[in-house]
């Protein structure tokens, strides 16, 4: 045996260790009688951990071991971060399929008492984040423009600092925020799409300078001065060079931005109310959404109460939907539109 | 007199008549003009530059002139301020943070950091080149090559455009290599090919004076060769300034050369000696001048 090569445990080896922990735990548990799946994956998770590390040491030695080791403790977090995740994806499908309809994403839910569907709320939702896109969009695209080509010292690190403090505001401050904006123009009482869709961009504008900082960052700079030495004036070089190279990075973060507001509750409730009818203009009359519609069809769910339950379930399937498609919007452009740079 | 360099182009040049009579009158048509061989480049003088990064300095006193329709080589061991200095005639240097330059730089005798004088300007008349090469990634080859005069002009006439696009490229020895694939990105290219289209995106806006910040070190020995051929080339048509640790290119490419050296680390780098490149690699007059060149230190 030369100093290269060494024994090495099997292919199989970390699988059959996962096993056999697994038989073994059920065993115990059965026999102790206080069998349950948690306990038994939890148990098996640290059981294998110690057998693989503890078999690989005596075989391989401890650095391959450690490798082992800290492979599995890395795959055992991965798995627990996704039992949440998975679990509620399967819950909502699994209670929102059977409410989901033609008849929910086509009618409204006026003066139709236990039946109806949704399609106010998912027009309410597409217009007021649509506008509250629209509002966030310019906005903190230019913030970030300031911060990454023209902000500097001082006051460039107080609005970074702010902008990150922004992040982390409740949500239901900025829906008062926007309340208390137009009920101090318009009355108290005032409901209106728009005002929704101002507290969104409260929400929104910080996430998206945020997320377009990062990508302008990444610009590299020899690309700014390549243009500079062709005579660009700054403007120019920031419209014609670093935008279109950060094109694809910059959808990707309003589109992570939108998703990000898209199910918001508890601004839109204070702020474009409820209602159950159609309402597509967001600067005359309430509004509906899904979110806030989902809430209100499990909070007052009337006579019929299973099928108001299944509508707030189809609901929450339908926003659980849009986010995805989002996000796949987002990937899709940018695989298209990404811009290889040094 | 500044204010010419600070006014728009076609003006700029009205005024460089007036004041030069000797230079033969440019036409207002300067797509065609420029593109004539021989025509009378620009000389670049500078007096007792200083150029600091803060309060580090790192270029202390350089006089020099660099020639018009020759090409002046920058030689001097790493870190010696050669590329500070570059970078500071087309006044690139005070993009850096915290640069900061005294002295006087002079473009035919106008200012080139006169008050009212807008560096924008400046650059467009004195194009540079870069050490690594850097097409706009987002740009196809075409575009590449016409961004000089969509970023530095207004509209130009697409028949215009595609002439000077094509003049460039085969300007830039690239023409043939890449004529049937125009809209293709630039950043597919070969790395020498990649840093002739950067060529040809400079003289494309057709520019007094180009700099070049070793434009060869990224690339292996044919495309250099290919590069200082086209260097050869230019010279007939524009002032060149080239910075290369590359001995033999200096002596290959250049007419005059200028060594630049540090008297320690720490300290600003001076210009050592400046005359016409064959003296200064046989019988330099500085001993410093003469122990670089001969490879004994740097």
């Amino acid at each position: 045996m030369t100093a290269l090569d060494g024994r090495v445990l099997p292919d199989w080896a970390p699988y059959g260790a996962c096993a056999a922990s697994a038989g073994l735990v059920a065993l115990l548990l059965i026999a102790a009688g206080s069998f349950s799946i948690a306990l038994l994956l939890a148990c098996t998770a640290v059981m294998a951990c110690l057998a693989t590390y503890a078999w690989s040491r005596a075989v391989e030695g401890p650095r391959r071991a450690k490798d082992r080791l800290v492979t599995l403790l890395i795959l055992s977090a991965f798995a627990l971060a996704l039992i949440p995740l998975l679990s509620l994806l399967f819950e909502v499908a699994k209670r929102g399929i059977p409410g989901l309809s033609l008849e929910f994403l086509t009618s409204d839910a006026r003066g139709k008492i236990g039946g109806g569907g949704a399609a106010h709320a998912l027009v309410g939702t597409l217009v007021i984040t649509g506008v509250a896109a629209l509002i966030s969009v310019p906005i903190g695209l230019m913030g970030a423009i300031y911060l990454t080509e023209y902000g500097e010292g001082r006051l460039r690190r107080a609005l970074t600092f702010f902008v990150d403090v922004m992040t982390g505001i409740p949500s239901i401050v900025a829906g008062l925020f926007a309340y208390a904006v137009f009920a101090l123009i318009f009355g108290p009482g005032i409901r209106l799409g728009v005002m929704g869709s101002v507290a969104l961009s409260v929400l929104m504008i910080p996430i998206v300078i945020r997320a377009s900082e990062e990508v302008l960052k990444i610009v590299p700079n020899h690309l700014r001065e390549a243009a500079y030495a062709l005579g660009a004036p700054k403007w120019k070089t920031i419209a014609r060079v670093v935008l279109p190279t950060a094109f694809a990075g910059l959808i990707t973060g309003v589109m992570i931005a939108l998703a990000r507001v898209v199910g918001e509750t508890a601004p839109l409730l204070v702020t474009t109310g409820v209602v159950d009818s159609i309402n597509s203009n967001p600067f005359e009359g309430r509004m509906q959404n899904l979110a806030v519609y989902a809430y209100s069809e499990y909070r007052t769910p009337g006579v019929f109460k299973q099928a108001s339950y299944d509508r707030a379930w189809a609901a929450a399937l339908l926003l659980i939907v849009i986010v995805m498609v989002l996000n796949l919007v987002a990937r899709l452009i940018y695989r298209r539109y990404r811009t290889e740079t040094r | 007199m500044p204010a010419a360099i600070g006014a728009a182009k076609p003006e700029a040049e009205s005024s460089e008549t007036e004041m030069k009579p000797p230079l033969p009158s440019t036409s207002t048509a300067r797509t065609s003009t420029r593109a004539s061989a021989g025509r009378p480049a620009k000389t670049i003088e500078t007096r007792d530059v200083n150029l600091f990064y803060g309060d580090f300095q790192a270029v202390e006193g350089v006089t020099m002139t660099v020639e018009p329709n020759k090409v002046t080589a920058l030689i001097g061991s790493s870190g010696c301020g050669k590329t500070t200095f570059l970078r500071s005639l087309n006044r690139m240097h005070e993009l850096t943070a915290g640069a900061r330059m005294e002295g006087e730089i002079a473009l035919d005798g106008q200012d080139v950091y006169g008050r009212g004088v807008d560096p924008v300007q400046v650059r467009r008349l004195v194009g540079m080149v870069f050490q690594q090469p850097n097409p706009f990634p987002a740009m196809s080859i075409y575009d590449n090559v016409a961004a000089g005069l969509n970023l530095s002009q207004g509209k130009v006439k697409k028949v215009d455009r595609d002439a000077i696009v094509e003049r460039s490229l085969r300007g830039a020895h690239l023409w043939e290599e890449v004529k049937d694939r125009l809209d293709k990105p630039g950043a597919g290219l070969s790395g020498g090919q990649q840093q002739r289209l950067c060529i040809a995106r400079a003289i494309a806006v057709e520019p007094e004076v180009l700099l070049m910040d070793e434009p060869c070190s990224a690339l292996d020995p044919v495309a250099t060769l290919a590069i200082e051929d086209l260097i050869g080339e230019l010279k007939t048509k524009y002032t060149i300034a080239i910075v290369t640790h590359n001995m033999q290119q200096a002596s290959r490419a250049s007419d005059v050369t200028a060594f630049f050296n540090l008297e320690a680390t720490g300290r600003p780098g001076r210009l050592v000696e400046i005359g016409p490149t064959e003296k200064i690699f046989t019988s330099p007059s500085q001993q410093a001048t003469e122990d670089y060149v001969s490879g004994r230190f740097g």
